[in-house]
């Protein structure tokens, strides 16, 4: 199943000849982000990456400048943030874009992450591309924890001090990696400089594995909403400007969501109780993490045992790395997947509902009730994934992608010809 | 509960992204009772300050509130800034220079005090937490440079704590020596009522209540918590109209680019 190959860069003038003899960075360039062949069929699901993409450098640009003004000292911290919010110029625009960019990136991670599950994007030839996922989705979770214990409020302090205590109860390495994190015995200075500069630095990592990420996408090509394989170059779409004036329109959409935030809403997402210094002697009545780890702290409390709540939630993402190998269909896409649609949207209601758990006292019914949804949780990967490509009857797919759009719209205006005229349409210069 | 009032403001949020506009109003509970909804001149996308109700508020914080609570993060200067209680730079001079600031070292290494000047913080009236708490009855009173959103409910909280003192405790319920409040948390505040009618002299005409009062003063501590609101919300409609037109110029240029293609 090998992709159709890009179109190669051909130097026209006199100087791109020079160059490229050079440095062929647009011999690089052009095949990879504009004659990049793209299924024709993508739908707005297929934009989140490049939303993805935004919210990093967003992070990245704002995160500098706030970096600038913050002092990472325990007396000083939550004073330098407020110094940000009131003296330096624009600083609330910068301070809130970051803050609520975090909500948005993970907002925009989960959409991307449950598209492809959806869609079976995981599944060969695409199993590295999903780990590099993970691995992302891995870092931005501890960048956005140790970011969040900068500004020093109350759910700063506690939440990393419930966090790493509980990673102290890991066998062997627990104290260990304790005391690595704090740098001391309690959550204190030291740790706060060591979270600022590890906060400073997993964001590039992160754009490094975003690097290998759209790599390792290169190679298969996009998947699909047909999940069927790209088989001729009539499939295809050259990324732009199909797909940059896609992803462009899609973003500024998100854009507006994130504005409605920023300048409407700046501190809904936020604690109340994180605009009060931390406070080592007073312990806030209910200690929550962001909305966004809601889930995995649901996970975290739903065993009555210290470390087997925490493998539970290591285990939680943990199974998405084997994911393409517990799924045992051979159809990628749910839209021709009848069971494994119903229980895939069952699983989406699980991790909504966890989330809601999260945000609960752990107590009472929402204890039993994180475990029977935990459960189902794992069971959706462990049990349902590996059976129901076994027993599953699926419909019947389509021959190619061109069929499928040509089908859906009763064979209207035959895709070659009717696109002939558009200049950058493969087909017509095939 | 805080979960109930995020989804319920996450709705408003999407409404506003939707250009509906419509802002909830957030209640918070736990023990105590919801706070009382009041209907503020600056909620909603387009509410602004009412700059005689700042000022009033800052007269309420100064003569009532100030004895106990500091407000380290705010300036005398920014009381006239833009956005604010609209003081002019002479009127904030007045007020500085009512407060006595503790400046220094000078050149034989003593420290020393001054009156107030603009560029100068509000002073904290406690040298320090324990000092505080020594005189509250073991309770510190919060800094409010903040206060209003450190607090699930924000200004309708403040409000509400204001307004919501008992003389008495209702029967089988001991607060020993704190106040019985309906609204704080547990009831038992260490604060004493600090409002009273009459205990302010306004001289705008504005009824003396404790009421009044009330909304004044956490009108005013939702500027010093948020002094950049106005021009946040200012900004805001102008990125929101720029980002909704571009959306229309990308979405029929799109539309063409894609016109010719089954998909
Ligand atoms: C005599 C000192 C004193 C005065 C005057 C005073 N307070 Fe307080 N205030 C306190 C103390 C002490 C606390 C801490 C109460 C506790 O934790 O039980 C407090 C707490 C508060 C709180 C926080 C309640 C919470 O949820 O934690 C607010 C809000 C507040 N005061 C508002 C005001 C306002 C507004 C005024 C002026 C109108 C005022 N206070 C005047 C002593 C005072
Ligand atoms: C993956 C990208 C990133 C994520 C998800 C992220 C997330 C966060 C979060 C959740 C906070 C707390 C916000 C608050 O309540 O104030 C924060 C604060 C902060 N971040 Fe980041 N961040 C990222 C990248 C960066 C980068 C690249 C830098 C610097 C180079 C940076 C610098 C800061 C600073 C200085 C603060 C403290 C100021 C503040 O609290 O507003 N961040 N970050």
């Amino acid at each position: 199943m090998s992709p159709i190959p890009s179109e190669k860069y051909v130097p026209q003038s006199a100087f791109m000849k020079w160059m490229e003899a050079r440095l062929p960075i647009w011999g690089f360039l052009y095949p990879t982000a504009i004659a990049y062949p793209t299924p024709r069929n993508l739908n707005y699901f297929w934009t989140f990456g490049g939303i993805l993409s935004f919210c990093l450098v967003v992070q990245i640009i704002t995160g500098i400048v706030l970096a600038m003004h913050y002092t990472a000292n325990v007396d000083m911290a939550f004073n330098s943030v407020e110094h940000i919010m009131r003296n330096v110029n624009y600083g609330w625009l910068i301070r809130y874009v970051h803050s609520n960019g975090a909500s948005m990136f993970f907002l925009a991670v989960y959409i991307h992450m449950f598209r492809g599950l959806y869609y079976g994007s995981y599944k060969a030839p695409r199993e590295v591309l999903w780990i590099l996922g993970v691995i992302i989705f891995l870092l931005m979770m501890a960048t956005a924890f140790m970011g969040y214990v900068l500004p020093w409020g109350q759910m700063s302090f506690w939440g990393a001090t419930v966090i790493i205590n509980l990673v102290g109860a890991l066998p062997l390495v627990g104290d260990w990696i304790t005391t690595w994190l704090l740098g001391g015995f309690a959550v204190g200075n030291p740790t706060l400089n060591r979270f600022f500069s590890l906060h400073y630095l997993l964001p590039f990592m992160i754009a490094g594995v975003v690097i290998l990420h759209i790599w390792a996408l290169h190679v298969p090509g996009n998947n699909n909403p047909t999940g069927v394989s790209v088989k001729t170059k009539q499939d295809t779409l050259p990324f732009h400007p199909y797909i940059t004036m896609k992803d462009a329109f899609a973003l500024v959409l998100f854009m507006i969501l994130f504005a409605a935030f920023v300048f409407y809403a700046p501190n809904i997402l936020g604690h109340t109780d994180n605009y009060i210094k931390a406070n080592p002697l007073v312990t806030p009545a209910h200690i929550v993490p962001e909305w966004y780890l809601l889930p995995f702290y649901a996970i975290l409390r739903a065993v009555p045992s210290k470390l087997g709540g925490v493998l539970l939630m290591f285990g939680s993402i943990g199974v998405l790395f084997i994911l393409p190998w517990l799924d045992t269909s051979k159809v990628r896409s749910g839209a021709y997947r009848p069971l494994f649609k119903q229980f895939f949207w069952i699983f989406v209601v699980v991790c909504l509902g966890l989330g809601y758990l999260g945000a609960q006292p752990a107590e009472g019914g929402y204890v039993i009730a994180a475990r029977i949804l935990t459960t189902m949780y794992f069971l959706f990967f462990l049990a349902v994934l590996p059976l129901l490509g076994l027993f599953e009857k699926t419909k019947p797919l389509p021959n190619s992608i061109t069929e499928s759009v040509l089908g859906k719209n009763g064979g209207g205006g035959m895709a070659g010809a009717a696109a002939s005229g558009a200049t950058a349409a493969p087909e017509s210069k095939a | 509960m805080i979960k109930t009032l995020r989804l319920r403001a996450l709705a408003t949020v999407l409404g506003v992204a939707l250009g509906l506009g419509a802002v909830g109003v957030v209640h918070a509970a736990g023990e105590a009772e919801p706070p009382i909804a009041v209907d503020w001149s600056f909620s909603g996308p387009f509410g602004r300050f009412d700059r005689a109700q700042l000022q009033r508020g800052f007269q309420v914080y100064k003569e009532s509130c100030a004895a106990c609570h500091g407000m380290e993060l705010v300036a005398f200067r920014n009381l006239a800034d833009p956005g604010g209680p609209g003081f002019t730079e002479e009127q904030v001079k007045v007020i500085a220079a009512d407060y006595t600031i503790e400046d220094g070292p000078d050149d034989l290494g003593d420290m020393f005090e001054r009156p107030g000047e603009p560029k100068d913080r509000f002073p904290s009236p406690f040298p320090n937490e324990n000092a505080a708490a020594a005189a509250n009855g073991g309770a510190v009173p919060p800094d409010f440079s903040v206060i209003a959103k450190a607090r699930a409910g924000g200004t309708d909280y403040i409000y509400s704590l204001m307004v919501g003192y008992e003389d008495e405790p209702p029967a089988g319920v001991d607060v020993g020596d704190k106040y019985y409040n309906h609204y704080f948390p547990g009831h038992a505040i260490a604060m004493a009522p600090p409002l009273f009618d009459e205990g302010v002299e306004y001289t705008d005409g504005t009824p003396m209540t404790v009421d009044n009062y009330a909304k004044d003063v956490s009108a005013f501590l939702m500027w010093a918590a948020e002094p950049k609101m106005e021009e946040r919300k200012r900004i805001g409609f102008q990125v929101i109209i720029y980002l909704i037109l571009l959306s229309a110029l990308l979405y029929f240029t799109k539309r063409k680019i894609w016109s010719a293609i089954d998909h």
